[in-house]
């Protein structure tokens, strides 16, 4: 029995290992190989190539042609030290908003009758049935200084010049806080909903207030949904290039757009390769530090 | 002035969840140091009318009262009484210490008056040094334990507990009962119980009441509430009944003549207010009944055929088909009845005019 058991478990495993090898590792092993390669004015536009009819001394001698230029650069330059730096606060800084709306929202989510419940995630969720791109667009009808935004604050006198909301960083934290609030919701409303409602009548029966029940039973019990509420916000966030790109200004760099336009204007492909990697390594952080507070609750 | 008032007073409670009446008119007096038990069937109320005492629902009319104080406007918080959950609740992301030490905390006692309380009741409850434990390492036994602890920790005037015993295999069970009652002995308070195990109820409680459809349909001790139903339902819900369709033929002084399908049974009692003609029910337990081989000489008797044997162990369980259609049910202890009829068999069946009781419910 056990043999046949391992074998057909290795086959479960199998499906997703495979698929991370496909479209995860194999990918980022081709780019952390670019990533030590130099620019040429060639195609494709770097160097060293792997060819195989030198044979393997050809191979050999390829492999000597590697480089650590790129990321010496991606150090030495301010201009990349600030889009990280950038990035990361930018999306931090989005990220501490959408948990604070997306909180109270997954809270009465969660508190609403059951029948309600399925068509509020619904709601939650509705945004995705259009396109990514055709909802950032339609940010910058909102917010640009003849938009909808401007029009009804004018309209209603509440301002007399239009507000420079767009190609700024404010729109590029309302475009990151919109576009990912349901990653941040959805996470904290499963948190809060498997929570047993006995819970909360014991603190209030044990002489907590309606709000220090929430505090110290409620709050607590829900911060695993927080924590992966707010990495999955904050991880794509700091990489995001189209909310960038479309609503900020020229001088709102964040490391997406540096990354597109190595790529893409500088056809400098090893350079925005490093820039890839040393982004991966950057996210790692959080993902570890998550990672390692969730065994401990689960050691304890 | 607490020995004025009874120590919780339900008066004429109503709590109905869209059409459905959960507690119907209740109205209920619990003394200091009692061991009180709620019963019934699921969806009688009893839970509703729990969670309206500690404050979780409020009642749509009707008053409660603990020791003489209306707290039917108050929130949990600030009513003394604690609770015991089904599920036990314990905060899982505290310690057995944190758990017990909540209400407490709450009310902003020192971390030393706080310290030397979570030992005193882990103490009572023979959980010594779990205090860093966490609720999802104890077992089913000890959480219950814990969740004793912390609902007493406060020092309510009345603990209630929500079906304690529930969540716990039947020898745990039992421990805990056993626990549970010498506690409330020794400190002398006042325990209101729900369940719908009327083994329970019966071994722990002084005094209980049967709920039925959000109504008290008697209030009793658990002896009183065998031995005298005030109802057919009542009879049927607790322990075994047989019950005799009768019809009341003469009333004297001191017993009573039925008609049971036109043989004569006399009920040895006083009844006052029974009326020759009224259609009532004969109350006789299974185990007040006597199988005869033979028609006996006295008593009220009743033939037929055994359509069932069951041996329980230590009793033996008939079940008697008698000629008017009827089924009864004789328990006899198993030593008495080794070379007993088989099924199949005529018998009589027979019981004393002291072992029946007239219910005109």
């Amino acid at each position: 029995m056990r043999p046949r058991g391992a074998l057909a478990l290795r086959f479960v495993l199998a499906a997703p290992l495979l698929w991370l090898l496909a479209f995860f590792v194999a990918p980022f092993a081709i780019v952390l190989k670019l990533s030590f390669s130099r620019a040429v004015t060639a195609q494709p536009p770097y160097e060293p190539t792997f060819t195989f009819a030198d044979g393997l001394s050809g191979l050999i001698e390829s492999g000597r042609q590697f480089t650590t230029e790129s990321y010496a650069l991606l150090f030495s330059d301010w201009l990349y030290l600030d889009a990280y730096v950038s990035s990361l606060r930018i999306a931090g800084l989005a990220t501490l908003i959408a948990l604070l709306i997306g909180y109270p929202l997954a809270l009465a989510m969660s508190r609403a009758p059951p029948n309600w419940r399925a068509r509020l995630i619904v709601l939650a969720i509705a945004p995705f049935w259009t396109s990514f791109l055709v909802r950032v667009y339609a940010w910058i009808v909102i917010l640009k200084n003849e938009g909808l935004l401007n029009h009804a604050l004018l309209g209603m006198g509440i301002i007399s010049e239009p507000l420079q909301i767009f190609a700024t960083e404010g729109a590029v934290l309302i475009g990151l806080v919109y576009a990912y609030l349901p990653f941040t919701v959805l996470p904290i409303f499963n948190a809060l909903e498997k929570q047993d409602d006995a819970l909360v009548e014991a603190a209030l029966d044990l002489g907590a207030t309606r709000v220090s029940a929430f505090w110290t039973v409620t709050f607590p019990l829900s911060l695993p949904g927080l924590y992966a509420g707010a990495l999955l916000m904050f991880i794509p966030a700091t990489g995001e290039f189209v909310i960038p790109d479309l609503l900020g200004g020229s001088g709102d760099l964040m490391i997406g757009r540096v990354l597109w336009s190595e790529f893409f204007s500088n056809r400098d492909w090893p350079m925005a390769s490093a820039a890839a990697c040393v982004l991966l390594c950057v996210l790692l952080a959080p993902l570890l530090l998550f990672e390692r507070a969730q065994s401990r609750e689960a050691n304890t | 002035m607490s020995s004025s008032h009874p120590l919780l007073q339900l008066e004429r409670l109503n709590k109905a969840f869209g059409k459905t009446v959960a507690v119907d008119d209740v109205s209920l007096e619990i003394a200091g140091g009692e061991f009180f038990a709620l019963l019934g069937p699921s969806g009688c109320g009893k839970s509703t009318l729990m969670r309206l005492i500690a404050g979780f629902d409020t009642p749509d009319s009707g008053r409660i009262l603990i020791d003489g104080r209306d707290v039917s406007a108050d929130p949990p918080h600030k009513r003394p009484v604690n609770m015991m959950f089904q599920s036990y609740a314990l905060f899982p992301h505290m310690n057995v210490a944190a758990n017990i030490g909540f209400a407490l905390k709450r009310r902003g006692e020192a971390a030393g008056v706080i310290a030397s309380r979570v030992r005193d009741m882990l103490r009572l409850v023979r959980m010594e040094g779990f205090e860093e434990r966490r609720p999802d390492s104890l077992s089913g036994g000890q959480k219950a334990r814990v969740a004793l602890a912390r609902a007493l920790a406060g020092e309510p005037k009345l603990l209630l507990l929500d079906e304690p015993l529930s969540a716990l295999d039947r020898k745990l069970r039992e421990e805990i009962q056993f626990e549970l009652m010498q506690v409330q002995r020794d400190l002398g308070l006042s325990f209101l119980v729900v369940t719908h195990d009327q083994q329970e109820a019966i071994a722990m409680a002084s005094r209980m009441a049967l709920l039925r459809e959000g109504a008290v349909a008697q209030v009793a001790s658990p002896r009183q509430l065998y031995e005298r139903p005030a109802s057919r339902w009542v009879a049927r819900f607790i322990g075994e009944a047989n019950l005799l369709e009768a019809r009341v033929r003469q009333v004297e002084a001191c017993s009573v003549t039925l008609d049971v399908d036109g043989v004569m049974h006399s009920v040895e009692e006083a009844y006052h207010g029974l009326e020759p003609g009224a259609a009532v029910a004969l109350c006789v337990r299974p185990e007040r009944m006597v199988l005869h081989r033979e028609r006996p000489l006295s008593g009220n008797v009743l033939s037929g055929e055994i359509v069932e044997i069951v041996y329980l162990g230590a009793s033996v369980s008939w079940r008697v088909r008698c000629d008017n259609g009827l089924l009864v049910r004789v328990v006899s202890q198993s030593a008495i009845v080794e070379d007993g009829p088989v099924r199949g068999a005529r018998v009589f069946v027979s019981y004393t005019p002291e072992a029946a009781l007239v219910l005109r419910q």
